[in-house]
């Protein structure tokens, strides 16, 4: 699964986009936040507060409990400021 | 409904009037711009937003085909820069056609609010005291939770 980050995210991750393998109890958005933190201390700092964390599935905006199952790419990113 | 998400600047006028001239004897149009700010207490060198174009595309065309339903819209258009801009520079521009000026302007006003926090863009400036992110607001929060109720006249 290859995970995309934005903004402040891929800045303090020094990376815009990586591939992953988690393991199969890695099953909703939430679980791949906390395992991604697990991994290093950048992103468990960067990824300290969750709620500062947005996701999207194959390019659609989920909650963190969202599934996934079948995912390609899971997009994490801050709170939008479109406009 | 036209979508564009470009890095080139645009031309506001000439695209509102290009927008008129499609839209036949509609009645009413609307154009918003909104434009690089820099004051002076504040001043910004300049202002980059990055952008998760597939997402964005998605996001937009949802967000456009609800007010169309919502307002009756007869047409809409929404251009969107990415890339680094100057202060003054146009970043977004939102037109709606409609029958009757309240549906326009709310059409509008619906989009607007929605590209704040529901469109995949993120703003940093470069200030003369370094760079920082735009953090979202609790003020656009609340303006796009307004649509919530149903009539959506707050």
């Amino acid at each position: 699964m290859k995970i995309l980050y934005f903004a402040w995210l891929r800045e303090r991750l020094n990376m815009s986009e990586e591939e992953v393998s988690p393991p199969p109890e890695v099953t909703t958005v939430r679980d791949l936040v906390q395992w991604l933190r697990s991994r290093s201390e950048a992103a468990d700092l960067a990824m300290q507060k969750p709620e500062l964390v947005r996701a999207a599935v194959d390019a659609r905006i989920v909650d963190h409990s969202a599934p996934l199952a079948g995912a390609r790419i899971v997009a994490l990113f801050p709170p939008m400021t479109g406009g | 409904m036209s979508i564009r998400l470009q890095e080139a600047s645009f031309d506001p006028g000439g695209e509102t009037n290009a927008f008129i001239a499609e839209g036949g004897s509609a009645g009413a149009a609307v154009t918003f711009t909104g434009l690089v700010r820099s004051a002076p207490d504040d001043p910004i060198k300049t202002l980059t937003l990055e952008c998760y174009e597939d997402l964005a595309q998605s996001q937009i065309a949802q967000m456009v085909a609800e007010a169309i339903v919502r307002f009756e819209l007869l047409k809409v258009s929404v251009i969107h820069r990415h890339g680094t801009l100057q202060p003054g520079e146009p970043i977004v521009q939102v037109m709606t056609l409609a029958p009757h000026r309240e549906a326009a302007f709310k059409g509008a006003e619906f989009l607007m609010d929605y590209l704040k926090t529901d469109a995949p863009f993120w703003k940093k400036e470069a200030t003369p005291a370094g760079q920082r992110w735009v953090e979202a607001t609790a003020e656009d929060d609340s303006a796009r939770a307004r649509w919530s109720d149903r009539d959506g006249d707050q």
